[in-house]
Parts: C-alpha cells; sequence; structure tokens
C-alpha cells in the first residue's frame, strides 16, 4: 500500500468537507493511504504572497518539513495549496541562502526541510501514482452517458511546473472517461473562476463565474467536476448570486472529481459528503448502474 | 557618479521566486492583456501596466487597479513570448503598494490581504467569518443582504466553522514567523 502525507488545506475543514470525505473514501478503495500532517497549517492561499514573500514561504515549509518528517511525499488536494507548496519546495531546493534562513525559522519549531520529498496535487496521484486501469477496474457502477465538464481551473495546470501541457492537458478529460462518464468539449476548462475576487471584486468574479457556468450548459453538461475547493464554492455557492446579478438561471450541480469517481465506486453517498451542496446532485446520483 | 535605480528596475527586482523578473525584455505584444480574464475590469490592461512601469510612470502604476483585479490565474504568465512573470508581477505590485501604504482609496485588496495574514499569524489556519469585516462594509444594502443570505445558507448547510481553528503548536509557530520579521516578541 502506498502512503502519502496528506495536507488537507483550510477549507477543507469546512467549506470543503465534502471534498475531504470523498478524497479519503476514494483513495482508500483504491489502496493509498492518506495520513493527514499532524498540527498543519495554512498555506497562505494567495493573499499572504500579497504581503511578504519569505513570510509566505516560511509557513508553507513547516507543512512540507512535516510531511518529510513522516517519511512521504506530500498531497494536497486543493490547486492553491497545491501550486505554493509546489513552488515553496522548488524554491528551497534551489536557493540554499534560503533554504538555511527559512530552516533557522523551523528550528522553533523543531523542524527542518531538507527538500528530499515531491509535492503532488490529489488528482495527479490518481492519475499517474494509482493509473487509470486501476480506477477503472474498481467502477463498478460505471456513470454511462453522463455527461462531464471537467474544470481544471487555474493552479493545478499553472504555473508550468515541469513537463505538464498548459495550453491542452488531456488527463482530467482520462480520469473522466474511466469512471464511464463522457467528457464534454469545454472550452473554457483552463478559465479562471475568480478566485478570491469573489470577496475583493465581487462584480468581476461573478462575470467570470457566469461565463463558466453558460459555456458549460452549451456543452451540454450535466455536471461540472472540480479538483479545487475556491473553484467548487465559486461556481455553486454564488451561481444564486449570478442568476440574481445577469437575470440567468443557472442550475448545474458541481461536484468534485472525487465525489463522481466514489458513486461510479458504488461507495455510500452520504460517506462522500453529498448532501451539502446547494444545487440537488439527484440527478447525477441517478447514473451510476451496474453494467448490464 | 552613482545613480538610483529607475522605478522598473526596482519593480523587476521584487521577486526572490524568479530572480528578478525580465520585465525590460517585454515587447508590447499584448498576448497577456488578450488572455487576461478580467482585463475588461481593469484600468490599464497588462501590457498597459508593463508599458508604464517601463516608462518609470510610478504615480501612474501604483494608482492604478489592474495589481488588484489579478486574481493569479497565471494565463499570461505562462503565455509571455518573453517569459515574464506577469502574475508574479502583480504580487510584487501588491506587496510594493502596501509597504508604501499607497494605493486607491477604493481597493478592497489590500485591506484583505492584512487582514487575512493577521488572523494567520494569530491562529495558524484561515477562519472565514473573521475575514468579513474587511469588506462587507463596502457593499451596498443589496450585496449586503445576498451576502447574509449566502452566509445563512452556508451556515445550514453546515459549511462554515463555528469554532476558530488553532493550531496546537501556535506558540512555537508564532516564534517561527518572529525570527522572519523579528516582532521582539509582541503580539
Amino acid at each position: 500500500m502506498s502512503t502519502y502525507s496528506y495536507f488537507p488545506g483550510c477549507s477543507l475543514e469546512k467549506m470543503a468537507l465534502s471534498y475531504h470525505q470523498s478524497a479519503m473514501q476514494t483513495t482508500n478503495a483504491v489502496g493509498v493511504e492518506m495520513k493527514e500532517i499532524e498540527d498543519w497549517n495554512c498555506c497562505g492561499a494567495t493573499t499572504y504572497f500579497h504581503v511578504d514573500e519569505l513570510l509566505a514561504y516560511t509557513l508553507v515549509a513547516r507543512n512540507l518539513a512535516m510531511a518529510e518528517k513522516a517519511g512521504h511525499d506530500l498531497v494536497a488536494p486543493c490547486s492553491a495549496c497545491y501550486k505554493n507548496t509546489y513552488f515553496t519546495s522548488k524554491y528551497l531546493k534551489e536557493d540554499k541562502d534560503l533554504s538555511d534562513h527559512i530552516n533557522y525559522a523551523l528550528e522553533q519549531d523543531n523542524l527542518k526541510y531538507s527538500g528530499s520529498i515531491e509535492v503532488k496535487h490529489l488528482m495527479e496521484v490518481f492519475v499517474n501514482d494509482v493509473g487509470l486501469e486501476e480506477i477503472k477496474e474498481r467502477t463498478t457502477k460505471p456513470l454511462a452517458g453522463l455527461r462531464v465538464a471537467p474544470y481544471y481551473g487555474c493552479q493545478i495546470v499553472r504555473p508550468k511546473k515541469d513537463h505538464e501541457d498548459v495550453e491542452n492537458p488531456r488527463f482530467f478529460e482520462e480520469l473522466v472517461s474511466s469512471i464511464g462518464a463522457d467528457p464534454v468539449d469545454f472550452a473554457y476548462r483552463l478559465r479562471c473562476c475568480g478566485g478570491s475576487l469573489i470577496i475583493t471584486s465581487r462584480e468581476a468574479a461573478l462575470t467570470l463565474v457566469r461565463n463558466l457556468l453558460q459555456n458549460a450548459v452549451d456543452s451540454d453538461a450535466d455536471v461540472i467536476a472540480t479538483a479545487c475547493p475556491l473553484c467548487q464554492t465559486n461556481l455553486e455557492v454564488y451561481q444564486m448570486q449570478v442568476n440574481q446579478e445577469f437575470d440567468t438561471n443557472f442550475s448545474i450541480p458541481i461536484m468534485y472529481f472525487t465525489q463522481l469517481m466514489g458513486i461510479a465506486m458504488g461507495l455510500p453517498k452520504k460517506k462522500l459528503g453529498i448532501g451539502s451542496e446547494f444545487i440537488s446532485t439527484d440527478k447525477i446520483l441517478t447514473y451510476a448502474k451496474e453494467p448490464a | 557618479m552613482a545613480t538610483r535605480p529607475t522605478f522598473s528596475e526596482e519593480v523587476a527586482n521584487l521577486m526572490h521566486s524568479s530572480h528578478g523578473n525580465p520585465l525590460n525584455t517585454c515587447i508590447q505584444c499584448g498576448t497577456c492583456s488578450g488572455t487576461c480574464p478580467v482585463a475588461e475590469f481593469m484600468d490599464h490592461t497588462p501590457r498597459c501596466l508593463i508599458g508604464l512601469i517601463n516608462a518609470n510612470q510610478k504615480e501612474d502604476v501604483l494608482d492604478s487597479n489592474t495589481y488588484w483585479f489579478c486574481a493569479s490565474c497565471f494565463h499570461c504568465t505562462v503565455r509571455c513570448p518573453s517569459e515574464i512573470d506577469i502574475s508574479g508581477l502583480m504580487y510584487s505590485l501588491k506587496r510594493y503598494s502596501i509597504w508604501k501604504h499607497h494605493y486607491s482609496d477604493d481597493a478592497i485588496g489590500p485591506v484583505f490581504s492584512e487582514t487575512f495574514v493577521k488572523s494567520i499569524l494569530r491562529s495558524g489556519r484561515s477562519y472565514e467569518p473573521v475575514l468579513a469585516p474587511s469588506y462587507i462594509f463596502s457593499y451596498g444594502v443589496r450585496e449586503f443582504l445576498n451576502e447574509a443570505h449566502t452566509a445563512t445558507n452556508l451556515m445550514l448547510k453546515g459549511r462554515i466553522p463555528v469554532i476558530p481553528p488553532k493550531l496546537k503548536r501556535i506558540e512555537n509557530f508564532k516564534k517561527m514567523a518572529d525570527r522572519i520579521i523579528p516582532m521582539g516578541g509582541a503580539k
């Protein structure tokens, strides 16, 4: 059984608890152990880097050091946590002065980061480490006929890490296919959901959300699948405000990819956190059927 | 005779992570502005802002709302033919404007960022309800009611924490931050 150090991030404690629950269930179902990093702290999101770059790296390094101490690669389900942690690890590995300075601060919590681990997004674990064949095998109730808009969002693919295709990634589509569903041609799949603009520039964020929802509806999607708690929140929780603001009538469910995987694997919906959403997913659940 | 760095040189060197950002290689092609999902809300497009920086128009740059509209989607960054990290540049400008305390009065970003950072340094984790005062007062009545409605729904669905989270080793965490920005033990 492969084991990872799991860094859930602040959103998954409450706002995106269903992402956490479905991540635990699905990783367990494919024989992967996620050991939560004890006493982890906030990654700084986008806002910390607005104020102080060095302090932002220090906070992230504390989580990295604890993951390394446990002896496993770090896995983050949130795209912002993933991006911040990935790049902090990279910079600390490349720059000895920076690493010395930050390790001097980490001493205060009896920690040290030497840069011996890798940082992965949860989806990478499924696609690259577990493998799509294995996921296909575990799929007992394929979601045949379900049209899924695979919404990558931003930070899972950008900035460029090393080898991945930033203009035309296909891994999310392949994952959707592996659970028997149909990935739709979703032109806006790499567009921004507005992120924290939902707080600081409401009009701009709602416009971006509206455009994304419209594009998904135009692609005849039954559901938008996300891999980030902020994307899910902006697209789902603010869908009502979009309807008020733009006189639209959207009612499209926004689900975590792990929830879709979970129902395709026949896991109980309650354990996948289904029921805490604003937009009913009842119709989506009816697609999960044992093959005739 | 010694010369001081220009504003554009200063801004180009504000980022540790990229060891300098090659702003002077900008060819003004506009790929960033064409890519940016929020360009229509900005007073200057990203291309224009880089032009202003390179022309050392410091006041115009700092007064601009452009960098506060950047949501860090990094779409411009991956497409720039001159390999300028444009999203990184926007971060640099946010930091610069907070240091200088120079930004337009209607920008919510600086207050939100500072409130967020203070709350993290206090408890180690983010707690949505403490962030509300940084922006809620800027809302009109309708927005306020919408927000209250959304918050109520989230609460009913159990998606807002009641008790603020806090690290177990919060004292160590604070001492750790103190080694980066010495506060002399001040809380």
